[in-house]
Protein backbone atom coordinates (compact mmCIF):
# COMPACT_ATOMS: atom_id res chain seq x y z
CA UNK A 1 0.00 0.00 0.00
CA UNK A 2 1.36 3.12 -0.70
CA UNK A 3 1.49 5.89 1.57
CA UNK A 4 -0.97 8.42 -0.22
CA UNK A 5 -3.17 4.93 0.17
CA UNK A 6 -2.50 4.67 3.52
CA UNK A 7 -2.74 9.04 4.20
CA UNK A 8 -6.57 7.95 2.91
CA UNK A 9 -7.50 5.68 5.55
CA UNK A 10 -6.14 8.13 8.34
CA UNK A 11 -8.28 10.91 7.06
CA UNK A 12 -11.24 8.31 5.75
CA UNK A 13 -10.74 7.47 10.04
CA UNK A 14 -9.78 10.86 11.69
CA UNK A 15 -11.88 13.20 10.67
CA UNK A 16 -15.38 11.35 11.01
CA UNK A 17 -14.06 10.25 14.07
CA UNK A 18 -13.54 13.63 15.34
CA UNK A 19 -16.97 14.84 14.66
CA UNK A 20 -18.52 11.57 16.67
CA UNK A 21 -16.52 12.28 19.78
CA UNK A 22 -17.50 15.51 19.79
CA UNK A 23 -20.98 15.04 18.89
CA UNK A 24 -20.98 12.47 21.99
CA UNK A 25 -19.03 15.25 24.29
CA UNK A 26 -21.97 17.84 23.43
CA UNK A 27 -24.79 15.41 23.20
CA UNK A 28 -23.28 14.28 27.31
CA UNK A 29 -23.21 18.10 27.94
CA UNK A 30 -26.74 19.07 26.99
CA UNK A 31 -28.20 16.25 29.08
CA UNK A 32 -31.92 16.39 27.52
CA UNK A 33 -31.77 20.68 27.12
CA UNK A 34 -31.79 21.78 23.73
CA UNK A 35 -28.91 21.56 22.04
CA UNK A 36 -28.53 25.05 21.17
CA UNK A 37 -27.95 26.43 24.41
CA UNK A 38 -24.86 24.05 24.71
CA UNK A 39 -21.82 25.63 25.00
CA UNK A 40 -19.74 24.30 22.00
CA UNK A 41 -17.08 27.02 20.49
CA UNK A 42 -14.33 25.85 23.02
CA UNK A 43 -14.66 21.96 22.71
CA UNK A 44 -15.16 22.56 18.99
CA UNK A 45 -12.16 23.84 18.42
CA UNK A 46 -10.20 21.48 20.36
CA UNK A 47 -11.64 18.99 18.76
CA UNK A 48 -10.60 20.22 15.52
CA UNK A 49 -7.34 20.96 16.87
CA UNK A 50 -6.70 17.87 17.93
CA UNK A 51 -7.52 15.76 15.14
CA UNK A 52 -5.23 17.60 13.06
CA UNK A 53 -2.47 16.58 15.27
CA UNK A 54 -3.42 13.38 15.46
CA UNK A 55 -3.61 12.79 11.47
CA UNK A 56 -0.17 14.62 11.06
CA UNK A 57 1.11 12.03 13.82
CA UNK A 58 -0.72 9.40 11.77
CA UNK A 59 0.78 10.52 8.57
CA UNK A 60 4.37 11.19 10.08
CA UNK A 61 4.26 7.06 11.36
CA UNK A 62 2.84 5.82 7.95
CA UNK A 63 5.46 7.62 5.97
CA UNK A 64 8.39 6.14 8.35
CA UNK A 65 6.77 2.77 8.36
CA UNK A 66 6.43 2.48 4.97
CA UNK A 67 9.02 1.11 2.27
CA UNK A 68 10.34 3.77 0.12
CA UNK A 69 8.64 2.61 -2.76
CA UNK A 70 5.87 3.36 -1.29
CA UNK A 71 6.70 6.85 -1.50
CA UNK A 72 6.58 7.27 -4.97
CA UNK A 73 4.32 9.54 -6.77
CA UNK A 74 2.77 9.52 -10.03
CA UNK A 75 -0.10 10.88 -12.73
CA UNK A 76 -2.15 7.76 -11.24
CA UNK A 77 -1.91 9.10 -7.84
CA UNK A 78 -2.48 12.58 -8.54
CA UNK A 79 -5.82 11.54 -11.10
CA UNK A 80 -6.86 9.50 -7.99
CA UNK A 81 -6.09 12.72 -5.26
CA UNK A 82 -8.29 14.96 -7.43
CA UNK A 83 -10.95 12.51 -7.97
CA UNK A 84 -11.30 11.91 -4.42
CA UNK A 85 -11.17 16.04 -3.81
CA UNK A 86 -13.97 16.41 -6.39
CA UNK A 87 -16.06 13.92 -4.28
CA UNK A 88 -15.02 15.42 -1.08
CA UNK A 89 -15.95 19.04 -2.38
CA UNK A 90 -19.62 18.47 -3.55
CA UNK A 91 -20.19 17.81 0.08
CA UNK A 92 -18.42 20.48 1.40
CA UNK A 93 -20.23 22.65 -1.06
CA UNK A 94 -23.65 21.25 -0.18
CA UNK A 95 -23.07 21.99 3.63
CA UNK A 96 -21.76 25.68 2.90
CA UNK A 97 -25.11 25.85 1.00
CA UNK A 98 -27.39 24.57 4.07
CA UNK A 99 -25.48 26.84 6.29
CA UNK A 100 -26.58 29.63 3.50
CA UNK A 101 -29.84 28.44 4.07
CA UNK A 102 -30.13 28.52 7.62
CA UNK A 103 -28.10 31.51 7.85
CA UNK A 104 -31.32 33.54 5.76
CA UNK A 105 -33.41 31.92 8.07
CA UNK A 106 -31.84 33.45 10.88
CA UNK A 107 -31.37 30.18 12.58
CA UNK A 108 -29.31 29.36 15.68
CA UNK A 109 -25.51 30.22 14.85
CA UNK A 110 -24.95 27.20 16.41
CA UNK A 111 -26.60 24.71 13.81
CA UNK A 112 -25.03 26.75 11.01
CA UNK A 113 -21.69 25.98 12.54
CA UNK A 114 -22.26 22.67 12.72
CA UNK A 115 -23.95 22.45 9.30
CA UNK A 116 -20.76 23.46 8.03
CA UNK A 117 -18.50 21.27 10.76
CA UNK A 118 -20.51 18.19 9.50
CA UNK A 119 -20.20 19.32 5.78
CA UNK A 120 -16.17 19.31 6.53
CA UNK A 121 -16.42 16.10 8.11
CA UNK A 122 -18.86 14.34 5.83
CA UNK A 123 -16.65 15.82 2.70
CA UNK A 124 -13.40 14.59 3.96
CA UNK A 125 -14.75 11.08 5.12
CA UNK A 126 -16.14 10.41 1.68
CA UNK A 127 -13.62 12.32 -0.75
CA UNK A 128 -11.01 9.62 1.56
CA UNK A 129 -13.25 6.47 1.03
CA UNK A 130 -13.51 7.66 -2.93
CA UNK A 131 -9.85 8.10 -2.79
CA UNK A 132 -9.35 4.09 -1.18
CA UNK A 133 -12.13 2.64 -3.97
CA UNK A 134 -10.38 4.07 -6.74
CA UNK A 135 -6.92 2.98 -5.70
CA UNK A 136 -8.89 -0.64 -4.77
CA UNK A 137 -11.43 -0.86 -8.40
CA UNK A 138 -10.09 2.14 -9.95
CA UNK A 139 -11.32 5.45 -11.32
CA UNK A 140 -14.68 5.13 -12.43
CA UNK A 141 -15.93 7.12 -15.70
CA UNK A 142 -17.74 10.38 -14.96
CA UNK B 1 -14.25 -0.66 -12.17
CA UNK B 2 -12.29 -2.35 -14.49
CA UNK B 3 -11.45 -1.06 -17.68
CA UNK B 4 -12.13 -2.37 -21.50
CA UNK B 5 -8.91 -2.17 -22.33
CA UNK B 6 -7.03 -5.15 -22.11
CA UNK B 7 -2.68 -5.88 -22.27
CA UNK B 8 -0.36 -8.99 -22.35
CA UNK B 9 2.00 -6.19 -20.22
CA UNK B 10 2.34 -9.38 -17.44
CA UNK B 11 3.61 -11.55 -21.03
CA UNK B 12 5.84 -9.47 -22.53
CA UNK B 13 7.41 -8.92 -18.74
CA UNK B 14 8.18 -12.48 -18.34
CA UNK B 15 9.37 -12.65 -22.41
CA UNK B 16 11.74 -9.88 -21.73
CA UNK B 17 13.55 -11.84 -19.10
CA UNK B 18 11.62 -11.90 -16.14
CA UNK B 19 11.24 -7.99 -16.46
CA UNK B 20 9.52 -7.15 -12.72
CA UNK B 21 7.09 -4.08 -12.67
CA UNK B 22 9.26 -2.19 -10.40
CA UNK B 23 11.85 -2.06 -13.55
CA UNK B 24 8.78 -1.93 -16.15
CA UNK B 25 7.88 1.14 -13.96
CA UNK B 26 11.14 2.87 -13.36
CA UNK B 27 11.49 2.55 -17.11
CA UNK B 28 8.22 5.08 -17.69
CA UNK B 29 8.50 6.85 -14.56
CA UNK B 30 5.19 5.12 -13.03
CA UNK B 31 4.42 3.41 -9.11
CA UNK B 32 5.29 -0.27 -9.37
CA UNK B 33 1.52 -0.01 -7.69
CA UNK B 34 0.47 2.02 -11.80
CA UNK B 35 1.67 -1.34 -13.06
CA UNK B 36 0.25 -3.28 -10.90
CA UNK B 37 -3.57 -1.29 -11.55
CA UNK B 38 -2.67 -1.55 -15.79
CA UNK B 39 -1.74 -5.08 -15.47
CA UNK B 40 -4.96 -6.09 -13.39
CA UNK B 41 -7.49 -3.56 -15.54
CA UNK B 42 -7.85 -1.57 -13.16
CA UNK B 43 -6.12 1.59 -14.55
CA UNK B 44 -6.12 3.24 -18.15
CA UNK B 45 -2.74 4.37 -19.04
CA UNK B 46 -2.51 7.82 -20.95
CA UNK B 47 -2.41 7.07 -24.81
CA UNK B 48 1.29 8.80 -24.05
CA UNK B 49 1.88 6.38 -20.99
CA UNK B 50 0.80 3.53 -23.28
CA UNK B 51 3.38 4.20 -26.22
CA UNK B 52 5.92 4.58 -23.48
CA UNK B 53 5.06 0.68 -22.27
CA UNK B 54 5.14 -0.31 -25.72
CA UNK B 55 8.91 1.12 -26.65
CA UNK B 56 10.23 -0.54 -24.06
CA UNK B 57 8.72 -3.95 -24.76
CA UNK B 58 9.69 -2.91 -28.25
CA UNK B 59 6.38 -4.12 -29.73
CA UNK B 60 3.95 -1.86 -31.64
CA UNK B 61 1.20 -0.51 -29.53
CA UNK B 62 -1.68 -2.99 -30.31
CA UNK B 63 0.77 -5.54 -29.68
CA UNK B 64 0.80 -4.29 -25.73
CA UNK B 65 -3.19 -3.03 -25.16
CA UNK B 66 -6.08 -4.73 -26.87
CA UNK B 67 -9.77 -3.05 -26.71
CA UNK B 68 -12.58 -5.47 -25.88
CA UNK B 69 -15.02 -6.27 -28.57
CA UNK B 70 -18.88 -4.66 -27.45
CA UNK B 71 -20.76 -1.45 -27.97
CA UNK B 72 -18.76 1.66 -27.26
CA UNK B 73 -19.50 3.98 -24.55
Amino acid sequence: MTVEEKRAWIMAAVSPGAFAVYAAIILVRAGGAPLRDVPYVSTMLWTIGISIVVSIVLHIVAAITSGADAHKKDVRDREIYRFGDTVGQVFIFLGAVAAMGLAMAEVSHFWITHVIYLGFAVGTCLGSLAKIAAYRDGIPDC
Amino acid sequence: MRTRVTNTIRALRFARGEMTQAELGDRIGVTRQTIIAIEQGRYSPSLEMAFQIARVFGVPLDEVFQYADGDAK
